[in-house]
């Protein structure tokens, strides 16, 4: 069936802001969609609120709205471009919900717009949960005995029936928010009414319990004339109860038969079907471990993280040919870009193992439960492939970034056998490491399997580990064990660690017995077929399929092979490798467009990172993937074999920052900024002369190792203080200390994380937070613009409201700035990007610190600005000039459109996180508003963020007294917005003092009702809950802040916040301007 | 134990020896499923050859003997990257290295299965040699292995005496699946009353287990019976098997398929089986660069242009070109390279497939063919 040619102008759905649950996969999957579709000569046109993705991008559609994923707004959207078809399966949940509310509404038909990819049917088969149970009953694939309940006492009563434990689960949430295995009637009450009120239709399924079973999952495909196919298949290590997101997760399924393989394969294939799905689809199963019993668990008729994983996995192009089944073309007529000899409808056979690991945010939340469940935790993820499964395994853990190398790297050695077994027994994000530490111990395959549900063929596995870490540490290191120990990917430094000799020694003995690593292709047919995409990973046990071309090139450098004759220039590019808070999306974003420019320079360009969610990753963005961990070693394998001219960091984050050094080690000439003068942006001391050379001020500090230096430092400075560890990433570590105590305590917190270097002690100074990013070409700066933070110093600039033009410095204060950003740019020697962050007090203007790379900020400032940011470093580095390129250096006119960057949170998904903020950033994503008014802007900006605060106008205020008067202004706008205000008894008095009518509640330890009974009777829209600064934060706050996130209720913990969001509503606009960014 | 394994090439991979440790030398396939191992090793068309898998994790589900597609393995040999300590399946009855040392099959673990792949894939399928004896020079054990040739494997695989398989019951599980979105045909055993008879050339167990299930008795008959004694019979239908080796060197039971083929008896044919009725009916077959053996294949079904994921097993192809269109005209073609899967007979009841619509190991999409097959016979509605 050819292409559909009524379809010529396609609506796409992002998936919006990065939120738990929801991440970098929509951006991979739309912008691979948007290219596919574009392709075929299809005008595209993109709406998504998240700027820091690539599908926003004017070269990946023809129209780009950033604007607010509200049903309004695609109205109005549609109504201004008309196109003739909406896409909405490639973006997550929030895009199929969206477009479903417009289905519903009879929008489309009215409008003549068609669904393609899906059918309303099909998302309501499988997504409500009564029609879904419906569907499979019809063809006889077995559901869990569930109900589908809309009141709490008729959840309790269904549950009593089924039997406890129960899953609970709301209907249409994304990453299962609000759900949970309830035991007991007191649990079941508190998941169902939190979850009754999280549920876009009110809607909690009850469920038996199969905790314990096999998770699997199958991807599966179907085009219009009804072929199917399965991409892959995946076993979860965790069995079911823990949310597969969190889970640690296999490619192929390796403890499954043929005949269970096949089983559930055709039931697979069998729901797609009867589902009429056009597309990808996913399916879960839980498989009796016991028994060929089985029950689907859920369906998600659409792209998602699993089907990113799954195309990574196996080099399949999930959502390319989503695209275009969605054209009407059928899967024969579309080719495997992999092999380009075969088409796309056959199945992927892997002849290598995949593993997958979450990325669990509790490095930021050290106060959150480590518990796993199924609600969804982890922020993003890493993937490693290898031949075996333990260097999979390996590989994984040493690419999450966490300081883990090894199944030794959470030490539970000094449990004693019964807390061990009860530490074994709790699920969470060490649990592997616990059951290493069993193994050590002599505890049978079969106890481990009865307290862990954990297939025993993986406890075998992680055995293996722990045998090779004793024979390591008790056996000479002869030739024949170290191989084996590569083979299981254990890294050099780990070796050298168990065998007691000096990594140079370890990496001598692999010299000379030549065990270096391989790389292999993943080709999608187990090498049955020829194919075209170098797509590699590393093993230790084969021969190497990458670089046989470049190896007698010999020396770095010079773009020359032996001959004389010109080769293409290599460049390296490291990316950001897995999505957490403080090194999001956006790298992934600078990554992909600096590989873009220098493949226009005329490099052959050359990607290593390991999270499959991203774009960067896809096999078709740079010239070779290398599909790796972002270590030294890791980094050198390659090096040793594709012999780069140059190697670019300052666009993959603070991960590939850190590889500087290594590089340098290597011999690998760093492009742009050269390796010392990044040194001497993050050193103290060399800092310090820069700054004192260019006669820039900074916050007075001290650079300290011990905490009683620290509180030296401070007391000479002056409480309060900021505390940090220097190379850092989205503050990490860093707080605000107001006493002695505070320093002893954080001090102690960031010990705890390896640290090599110092930590560095601040004087805390409030003002307005000032942002720029630059680019320099070694002699002139171009700067897109300045923004200006709406939350004053002391909260981190991600988890800021930024602004762009900054709106309230004088003409005085931007020519320092722009000053400074020019002497420091010089001062750095940068070539390439900088970032510098700014305090402006009064008249002053203060550093306080300086990135020589890429931020966070540049896709956004790109995108309203229309400076190709990146692209511009990237030619830079290759050596042009700004005045070369067409740009006249200096501060660039201010664009017509104000820009507002809004941070949004995930902390209703991680239970016991403390919500306020401060110098550590929280925030996993980000929206933009975008419009010709500051007010509109941010009332896009709120709106995109998902803050609506509806019906009840009822709102709570408690500030420490500092901010008393402060809060009185605040207040006085939202009841003059219409808002009833309640306070705690102190507030309530000056508020009242002051003319502003507050309802006086009592506290939190005072009898019931108090402050708690009101947020948790569900009447309240906004809490505005100001914390005490420093380690001594009352207890109180925090229990009120969680409660109210749990309920669903919006709370701001900065005044600054609250005042932004009583301008936005102030300024509530009737109709909004969309603005297409690719035409402005 | 050191193991090698020898390709006619010269090329060498060291390794260790799994299962028995004499030497072998035999025809080197190799197979992509991911799965089904067993059902591999016990499939009668490897007879005379040996399999590489490609997957590199192999027996971590160990031996779950009712999966077994004959009554024992038939490979020459077995190659893998890696066998798993422990086996871990509910229904596992041992682990893979006993059963191949049970059945004193050689084998080799730990060498570099994608690398040896890529030489089968780029050169062909090639003869070669495992063995645990260190040769010093290699010329003599390649010149030994140039001379193999994989002969008489039909008889060696093929039953020795006929039996009949009732019916299987409907109240009793399918063996070992659980069938559940059965196909609407199992439930209604719409093959009840009808008496097909199965050449075995090699058959897997699960051609007959396919038959049986939809309500047949089936009569498995050795591969040297005569065509006359098997219509004397007058079955409602004749299944022909898969098998191993190079069909053209069949050229008595060519002769007795041809009558079969005049008979007018309906007939239903699967792989060798599918090989040798179109060489009865006068075609040609020829062998393919490296075969194709795995559960990934797609095949397109001419009728509908509809496209089934196959399981496959065969080194030989039919040549349509060699058929005039007046005799058969070709119902399946393989999505991939465009070789012929399947022919439909003009004027007869008689459609043969290249591909496994019993699956086992691999996708059960095409189960429908066997439905077609019973239609034919006058199967009910």
């Amino acid at each position: 069936m050819p292409k559909n040619p009524e379809i010529k102008k396609v609506l796409v759905l992002g998936s919006g802001p990065i939120v738990i649950g929801q991440a970098a996969e929509f951006d991979y999957a739309g912008t691979q969609a948007c290219r596919s579709l574009r392709e075929e000569g299809i005008e595209v046109v993109l709406l998504n609120s998240n700027p820091a993705t690539i599908m926003t991008d004017k070269d990946i559609a023809d129209h780009v709205y950033i604007e607010p994923l509200t049903a309004e707004v695609v109205e109005q959207l549609i109504r201004k471009e008309r196109p003739d078809s909406i896409l909405p399966t490639l973006g997550g949940q929030a895009g199929l919900n969206l477009a479903m509310e417009l289905e519903e509404s009879g929008f489309l038909e009215k409008n003549q717009v068609r669904l393609i990819g899906t059918t309303a049917l099909t998302i309501k088969k499988a997504e409500d949960r009564e029609m879904f149970k419906e569907t499979m009953e019809k063809i006889k694939e077995p559901v869990a005995p569930s109900d589908i309940v809309e009141d709490v006492e008729d959840g309790l009563r269904i549950a009593a029936e089924i039997g406890y434990p129960v899953v609970l689960r709301p209907a249409y949430t994304l990453g299962g928010s609000g759900g949970g295995i309830a035991h007991n009637p007191g649990q079941c009450r508190e998941i169902l009414e939190n979850g009754l009120r999280l549920s876009r239709v009110g809607q909690v399924l009850v469920e038996r319990c199969i905790a314990g079973w096999k998770e699997i999952e199958y991807e599966v495909m179907r085009d219009g004339a009804g072929n199917v196919i399965t991409v892959c298949n995946m076993e979860n290590i965790d069995p079911v109860g823990v949310h597969t997101g969190d889970s640690i997760v296999v490619a192929p399924s390796q403890t499954l038969g043929d005949k269970e393989y096949q089983m559930l394969r055709t039931s697979a294939l069998n729901i797609i079907t009867e589902l009429g799905i056009t597309g990808g689809c996913n399916v879960q199963y839980a498989l009796n471990p016991d028994s060929f019993e089985y029950c689907v668990i859920e369906v998600n008729p659409r792209v998602s993280r699993s089907s990113a994983l799954a195309s990574k996995a196996t080099g399949y192009p999930i959502a390319k040919v989503a695209a275009k089944i969605a054209l009407g073309y059928t899967l024969d007529e579309i080719k495997n870009a992999v092999t380009k000899k075969t088409c796309a409808c056959f199945e992927p056979m892997l002849d290598y193992c995949v593993v997958k690991m979450p990325r669990l945010p509790f490095d930021k939340f050290i106060t959150a439960k480590r518990t796993l469940g199924t609600q969804m935790k982890a922020t993003g993820e890493v993937m490693s492939i290898c031949t075996n499964f333990e260097g999979a395994l390996m590989k994984a853990i040493r690419s999450l970034e966490q300081h883990a190398d090894c199944l030794l790297s959470y030490d539970f050695s000094g449990l004693d056998p019964d807390a061990l077994k009860s530490q074994m027994a709790k699920v969470d994000d060490r649990r592997i490491w616990v059951v290493a530490e069993a193994l050590r111990r002599g505890i049978s395959y079969d106890e481990i399997f009865e307290i862990t549900r954990i297939d025993r063929w993986f406890i075998d596995k992680l055995a293996v580990l722990v045998e090779m870490e004793q024979a390591l540490k008790t056996e000479p290191l002869t030739e024949e064990l170290l191989r084996e120990a590569k083979r299981l990917e254990y890294p050099d430094t780990v070796i050298a660690r168990l065998a007691g000799m000096p990594v140079q020694e370890v990496k001598s003995l692999r010299r000379k017995a030549g065990i270096r690593a391989a790389y292999k292709m993943v080709d999608t047919c187990a090498a049955e077929f020829e194919a075209k995409t170098p797509y590699y990973y590393s093993c230790f046990d084969g021969e190497s399929e990458a670089g046989e071309a470049c190896r007698e090139d010999g020396a770095f450098g010079g773009g020359e092979t032996a001959g004389g004759a010109r080769r293409k220039k290599k460049v390296l590019v490291l990316g950001s490798g897995p999505i957490r808070i403080g090194q999001g999306i956006e790298f992934d974003f600078c990554c992909v467009h600096s590989t873009w420019a220098f493949a226009r320079e005329g490099y052959e360009t050359i990607i290593i990172n390991n999270n499959p969610e991203t774009v960067s990753t896809d096999f078709d963005i740079a010239d070779k993937l290398y599909f790796e961990p972002l270590t030294p070693e890791d980094v050198e394998s390659v090096v040793d074999v594709e012999k780069p001219d140059g190697a670019v960091v300052q666009f993959g984050g603070q991960t590939a920052i850190k590889l500087t050094e290594a590089l340098m080690k290597m011999g690998v000439p760093v492009l742009g900024t050269s390796a010392k003068d990044v040194d001497a942006a993050e050193d103290r001391e060399l800092f310090d002369q820069i700054l004192e050379k260019c006669r820039i001020p900074r916050p007075k500090g001290h650079t300290v190792f011990t905490a009683e230096e620290a509180k030296a430092a401070a007391d000479e400075l002056g409480y309060p203080v900021l505390v940090r560890p220097s190379y850092v990433l989205g503050g990490q570590g860093m707080q605000i200390c107001i006493n002695d105590h505070d320093i002893d305590e954080f001090i102690g917190i960031i010990n705890q994380i390896a640290q090599d270097h110092p930590i560095l002690v601040d004087k805390y100074i409030v003002g307005k937070e000032i942002e720029v990013d630059a680019v320099c070409d070694g002699q002139d700066i171009l700067i897109p613009g300045i923004m200006e933070h709406i939350e004053r110093t002391g909260v981190h600039s991600g988890d800021s409201i930024s602004v762009y033009p900054a709106p309230n410095i004088t003409p005085e204060i931007e020519a320092r700035l722009v000053d400074y950003t020019e002497k420091l740019a010089r001062a750095l020697h940068v070539k390439g990007m900088i970032n510098i962050q700014f305090i402006v007090a009064g008249e002053e203007v203060f550093i306080i610190e300086v990135n020589p790379r890429s931020s966070r900020t540049v896709p956004y400032i790109s995108k309203v600005t229309g400076i190709p940011i990146v692209p511009l470093a990237t030619q830079v580095i290759c050596g042009h000039t700004l005045k070369e390129l067409g740009y006249t250096p200096g501060l660039q006119k201010k664009s017509e459109y104000v820009a507002v960057k809004m941070p949004v949170f995930s902390f209703e998904k991680i239970r016991g996180a403390d919500i306020s903020l401060g110098p550590e950033m929280k925030s996993t994503g980000e929206c933009l508003g975008i419009a010709k008014t500051f007010n509109e802007a941010l009332y896009k900006a709120f709106e995109g963020a998902g803050v609506k605060l509806p019906k009840h106008k009822n709102m709570v205020i408690t500030v420490r007294k500092q901010e008393h008067e402060a809060a009185v202004g605040i207040a006085r706008r939202f009841q003059e917005a219409g808002y009833r205000i309640f306070a705690t008894r102190g507030t309530a008095k000056v508020l009242n003092a002051h003319g502003v009518k507050a309802f006086s509640v009592r506290k939190l330890e005072q009898e019931s009702p108090n402050i708690l009974d009101l947020i948790l009777g569900h009447e309240i829209d906004l809490v505005i809950d100001i914390p005490q600064q420093g380690a001594l934060r009352s207890h109180d706050g925090f229990v009120i802040r969680r409660n109210a996130i749990e309920t669903g209720v919006h709370v701001l913990t900065s005044l600054d916040t609250a005042g932004a969001l009583a301008t936005s509503l102030e300024n509530r606009a009737g109709e909004l301007t969309l603005v297409d960014i690719s035409r402005s | 134990m050191k193991a090698f394994l020898i390709l006619e090439d010269g090329t060498v991979f060291c390794g260790s020896s799994i299962g028995s440790e004499r030497e072998v030398i035999s025809e080197i396939v190799f197979n992509t499923s991911m799965a089904g191992y067993l059902e591999v090793l016990t499939d009668p068309s490897y007879a005379g050859q040996a399999v590489v898998m490609t997957y590199p994790l192999i027996g971590n589900y160990g031996i779950c003997t009712e999966d077994m597609e004959s009554g024992r393995p038939w490979p020459d040999g077995f190659i893998v990257r890696e066998l798993s300590r422990i086996p871990s399946n509910f229904r596992s009855g041992g682990r893979l290295q006993h059963f191949l040392e049970k059945y004193d099959i050689p084998g080799i673990s730990g060498i570099d299965t994608r690398a040896l792949t890529k030489i089968l894939r780029e050169k062909g399928t090639m003869n070669g040699m495992i063995t645990t004896h260190a040769y010093e020079d290699y010329a003599e054990p390649v010149a030994r292995m140039k001379d193999y040739r994989v002969a008489g494997v039909v008889k060696a695989v093929s039953c020795k005496e006929k039996y009949t398989l009732e019916p299987s019951d409907p109240g009793r599980e399918a063996v070992s699946v659980r069938t559940a979105g059965k196909p609407e045909s199992l439930q209604k055993r719409a093959g009840e009353g009808k008496r097909v008879a199965l050449l075995d050339l090699g058959a897997k167990k699960n051609i007959a287990r396919a038959l049986t299930e939809r309500g047949c008795e089936v009569t498995v008959y050795p591969c040297d019976t005569p065509a006359a004694e098997i219509l004397a019979e007058e079955p409602d239908g004749i299944m022909l098997s898969n098998g191993p080796g190079d069909p053209k060197e069949n050229t008595k039971i060519i002769r007795e398929i041809r009558k079969i083929y005049e008979s007018g008896v309906p007939v239903f044919a699967i792989c060798l089986g599918h090989q040798l009725m179109a060489l009865a009916a006068g075609a040609d077959t020829y062998k393919l660069k490296y075969g194709h053996r795995g559960g990934n294949h797609p095949v397109k079904d001419l009728a509908t242009g509809r496209v089934y994921i196959s399981a496959q097993n065969h080194g030989y192809a039919v040549d349509p070109e060699s058929l005039s269109p007046q005799v058969a005209v070709p119902a399946f073609t393989n999505v991939n390279d465009n070789t012929n899967e399947g022919l439909r007979y003009v004027g007869k009841d008689i459609f043969t497939v290249q591909f496994h619509p019993e699956a086992c190991p691999g996708p059960q999409d095409s189960a429908y063919l066997f439905d077609r097959f019973i239609e034919m016979m006058g199967g009910k509605e």
